[in-house]
Order: C-alpha cells, then structure tokens, then sequence
C-alpha cells in the first residue's frame, strides 16, 4: 500500500491557491477543441527537451501524439509501469480522439504540454508568472477552449 | 496541479483537473476537479481499459456543468496500488563469470528487457545510461553496497539518475517476464524485494545515508514507501 503513505504524507503539504478561483465560463463541450497539460515530466525523445530535474518548474510543448514521448519526471514515488504499457494512462490523447470522432468534444488540439508535478517550492512562482502564462499562449494560439489536467 | 489549472483558467481556458492527492486539490482550489482514488502515476486508473479511461473523461468533463467554482467531485470507483503483492518473475539464469552476482542478473535481464522495449515502443530508461549500460551500473552500486565509499566508484552520473535507470530497466523487463498487465508498484516491489539490483540499491542506500551523503542522494535511490535497513549478515 505505498500509495497509501504517500498520500498520507502528502495530503497536508503547503500549497498556493488565489484568493478568488479564477472562471472561465465554458463554451458547450461538443463545440471545444480540448487540450492535455500533464505534471508527468514529458517530453520528446531526444533534442533539447527539458531534463525534469528536482524543482524544475519549466514547461514543455508536446505533440498530439504519445509516440516518441519519454516520461522523464525525476520522482521515484510512482508507478511508471502503467505508462509503458498504455501512454492514455497520463496522456489519454486517444480517449480523447475517439470522443472527437464521435463528436462529444469538438476537436483535439495540436499542442499539448507538461509540466512536472512534486515540486519543492509550492509558491510555484516561475509556473504563476512566467512557464504557466507562456503555455496558455501556446494553446490559445492553438485556439484551445477546453484544458484537461492530469497529474503525476 | 491545483494551481496551475487556476493560471490557465486566469487566462481564459475552461479546466478540468484530475485529482490524486485530495488534500492537495483542497488547498490550491482548482476551478473544476475531479478526485480520483486510483494509483499514483495512474491517473486515469487502469492501463489498457479504456472503457474505464473514458469513464474517467466522462466524469471529468461533466463538471462543465457546474455554473460555478471551484468544484471538486471524487469519482466512484477506487484502485489501489499492490505493492504488497510483488510480481513473481522467473528470473533468467546468468553466468556470473568475474562479475559480481547482482551485475550478472542484470545481463541476464537484457533480452527480456529488450522484448519489452520491442513489444512496447517506449522506456524510462536513458537518463544516464541506455540498458546495454545498465548491468555494469549495477555492479558499480553492489560495490558502494558492500562497503566501498559511493564517490570513489566511478559513477557516471547522479547517482539517483543511475538508479532510476536500473529501477525502469528492471520495471520495463519484468513486463516481459509475466502474462498479465502487473498492478501499481508489483514491479517496484518485486525489483526491490526479490532482486539482487534491489538488495544492492538498498544497501548502497544505506551505506550512502550512513556516509554522510546529502539527503537527495540517498532519499531517491529508491521510492520511500521502499526504503528498508536490510538484515546484517
């Protein structure tokens, strides 16, 4: 039951929230083009993608597809088996084009994006000010309504 | 997570957050979440069961519905990680020749480990080394386990690099060596447990922490939930 006493330390840790939650009123699900942003530490294979090393609070573009993807997140305190057998585990991007093709969401978006999640300083002030506005220009630019968060 | 489903939705995208650690979702208050009790690393629950998957989503999206925030649903069903039920993995005999015996295991992982990589397109291993790499680390590791000091080895990385290297590589192999898809953390607890590479690891472990090591060093060598003092033998 190792999930269980993570959990068991985790549930109470330090975390920011603002003092309003922010709202977006949604446009009608079958008419949205949706996105994934994951905490997984993905990134592309190969290139200059981002190392996911400890506190490491940078954003990473994904394509809209889990091939070629590597999950890089440098916590030992998960299960990485689910992941390799079936990526829809983190990144559920077939899930979601199936619910394109049926027409429950509008589209699937070309850019997608991670983050890395188990971070040191919960302020998270580089993902407030700078990498977490800078990936909702990304996907705006990609005319993104709807964002699905996954976390690891 | 929290947190940045708030920045995203401060700048004009509707959110829907998963949720694996409640408390967390209840301090940072995310507009839309969805709390789900299933393994962590496992978000969306079980790996090959998209009808699960899609249930999932269904919940998730739903929360559109709410005319106002911050919401937070927990989903019906519950998964829990078995860690407590180690995977029972034949492992392949290895000549140990002048190696030591958890090094020689390792080489005789490799084919089971490339079946996997093979069958499943994908692996975590290669933050340091590549698989062919792999087994001289772990003999590196045995070394530091049976008293050497773990800066005088000659390892090539971070050390906790390294051994997450050897943890995947032995995680990814396992897929090959059982029929069925394992349960969260079988393979970690079956690598940790029923391995010689674990019982390595676990005392390299130690004896770093014992040395003086930083915290992070000797702390992500392996999972917490796994850290144990083996037996004096």
């Amino acid at each position: 039951m190792g999930d269980q006493q993570m959990r068991s330390s985790l549930e109470d840790l330090e975390g920011f929230s603002f003092d309003e939650a922010p709202w977006t009123t949604p446009k009608p699900l079958a008419d949205s083009r949706v996105a994934i942003v994951t905490t997984a530490g993905l990134r592309p294979a190969g290139g200059d993608g981002a190392d996911w090393n400890p506190g490491d609070q940078a954003m990473q573009l994904l394509p809209a597809s889990a091939e070629g993807l590597v999950l890089a997140h440098f916590s030992p305190n998960f299960d990485r088996t689910g992941w390799i057998v079936d990526p829809n585990i983190v990144f559920p991007i077939d899930r979601l084009r199936e619910m394109a093709d049926e027409g429950v969401i509008g589209s699937v978006a070309d850019v997608h994006v991670s983050f890395m999640g188990a971070q040191i300083d919960h302020t998270l002030e580089t993902i407030r000010l700078d990498t977490g506005p800078a990936a909702a220009r990304a996907l705006l630019d990609d005319d993104v309504d709807l964002v699905l968060l996954t976390p690891v | 997570m929290g947190t940045l489903a708030s920045v995203l939705e401060a700048a004009g995208l509707a959110t829907v957050a998963l949720s694996s650690i409640r408390g967390q979702v209840v301090t940072t208050r995310p507009p839309r979440a969805l709390h789900c009790e299933f393994p962590l690393g496992r978000p969306l629950g079980r790996p090959e069961d998209p009808a699960l998957q899609r249930r999932v989503l269904d919940a998730a999206f739903a929360l559109l519905d709410e005319p106002a925030g911050p919401v937070l649903v927990d989903f019906p069903e519950v998964i829990t990680d078995e860690a407590d039920a180690p995977l029972s993995c034949a492992i392949p005999p290895a000549d140990p020749g002048d190696v030591h015996p958890a090094e020689a295991e390792a080489r005789g992982l490799l084919p089971a480990w490339r079946r996997s990589n093979e069958r499943f397109g994908r692996t975590t291993v290669g933050k340091v080394v590549d698989a062919d790499g792999v087994p001289a680390i772990v003999g590196l590791f045995a070394r530091i386990a049976d008293g050497e000091g773990w800066k005088d080895v000659g390892l090539p990385g971070d050390p906790t690099k390294l051994a997450a290297d050897i943890r995947n590589f032995y995680e990814e192999a396992a897929l090959s060596l059982t029929d069925a898809v394992p349960g969260a953390r079988q393979a970690e607890s079956w690598y940790v447990t029923r391995t010689k590479a674990g019982d390595a690891v676990q005392r390299a472990r130690v004896a770093m922490k014992d040395a003086g090591a930083g915290h992070y060093f000797w702390n992500y060598l392996l999972p917490m939930t796994q850290h144990r003092v083996p037996d004096a033998t």
